[in-house]
């Protein structure tokens, strides 16, 4: 087989399609999240967004989730906040 | 004004001190003042690739510590003139290397160099992080497959995030790829990624590329940094890579495959 393939000069061995394919979708998404991991403001948006939502809901620091996400020219922002099953009222309203 | 180059790529034993020891000398055969530094506390081998590992006495850290001055522990190079090691300590660990005893060593030496090569540990922790803080240009060593290059693209983030140039908002550091142990034939068959896939998924200017040969095993053997080695194809290739870093136009050889004869392809193997 490797005789063969070395003679005719062929072969059907081209794993470097597929390496440079893994690597171009690794790759992506590692420099995704170094740069999605936060823009500086991130940590200061969640905190006063969450503030917010507990003047009206009791919700824990655990229920609030921030992402940020890029799809093609697009930053979605995705907040996610889980709200108490039961709210015992806090008396503010 | 000096200019500190750091050669790192983040996986190991892709030809960091190889690169080093052949740039350095390179810059130093052109007139240069140059000096290359061994950062890979505990794990030294840039002293045993440029053949001066019996003449070291100081290293690095004992002059961090104040211990010895850089005369006492710079080595001169026998072959070439204007070129001088600074060995890593054998003994001591990484935490000795502070980022305030890098800086003052550096600005000590640009004094009386004018190209400043630090050699990189493999690995992001503190060694690796300290060659490259201070980088005013960054030579970043890729072998044609997957693992190397997946840690160059980490080591380009870092360089991009955490050297000096970057967290003071300078200009950040000049990245150059250097494309070592390539195989044009395997590349053609499509079995190993190619120049273009490369510069492709990293998307930095190519400085060079080394093809894999003997010569550089047989010129470690013998402790002289390959670029000296006349008739070696990575010696040539090493010495283009430094004339296109002093800024000539040259071509990049060593990148197409060889045809070869009928007899050659059934009896010469691949």
């Amino acid at each position: 087989m490797g005789l063969f393939d070395n003679f005719f000069g062929t072969s059907t061995n081209k794993s470097a399609a597929l390496a440079k394919e893994r690597l171009q979708i690794i790759v992506a998404h590692e420099r995704g999240g170094r740069r999605g991991s936060g823009p500086d403001y991130l940590p200061a948006l969640k905190k006063e967004l969450l503030e917010v939502v507990r003047k009206y809901v009791p919700v824990d620091q655990s229920q609030i989730k921030v992402h940020l996400d890029r799809e093609g020219g697009y930053e979605i922002l995705e907040l996610n906040i889980t709200l108490p099953d039961e709210e015992p009222r806090s008396g503010r309203s | 004004m000096a200019t500190v180059i750091v050669v790192t790529s983040g996986k190991g034993g892709v030809g960091k001190t190889t690169t080093s020891a052949s740039f350095a000398t390179g810059l130093a055969q052109r007139g240069y003042r140059t000096v290359v530094i061994d950062f890979d506390v505990g794990l030294r081998n840039l002293d045993l690739i440029m053949g001066c590992e019996r003449r070291v006495v100081y290293d690095f850290i004992n002059i961090i510590n104040g211990e010895a001055n850089l005369n006492q522990a710079l080595i001169r190079d026998k072959r070439v003139e204007s070129l001088y090691i600074l060995p890593a300590s054998q003994t001591r660990d990484k935490e000795a290397l502070t980022k305030e005893g890098v800086e003052r060593v550096l600005n000590d030496l640009k004094q009386s160099f004018e190209y400043i090569v630090c050699d990189s540990p493999a690995g992001i922790e503190r060694g690796a992080l300290m060659a490259l803080y201070f980088a005013d240009e960054a030579l970043v060593v890729t072998n044609p497959e997957v693992s190397s290059v997946r840690d160059s693209d980490r080591i380009l983030g870092i360089l991009a995030s955490r050297s000096r140039r970057a967290e003071q908002g300078e200009p950040p550091v000049k990245e150059h790829l250097v494309l070592a142990r390539y195989a044009p034939e395997r590349a053609d068959r499509g079995d190993m990624l190619s120049v273009e896939d490369v510069l492709e998924i990293l998307g930095i200017p190519l400085l060079g590329v080394i093809p894999e040969s003997q010569n550089v095993l047989q010129s470690s053997n013998a402790g002289v940094p390959v670029i000296l080695e006349d008739g070696s194809d990575a010696g040539a290739a090493y010495g283009d890579l430094v004339d296109r870093f002093l800024g000539k136009n040259l071509p990049h050889r060593f990148i197409t495959s060889q045809k070869k004869g009928f007899l050659k392809r059934l009896f010469g193997g691949s």
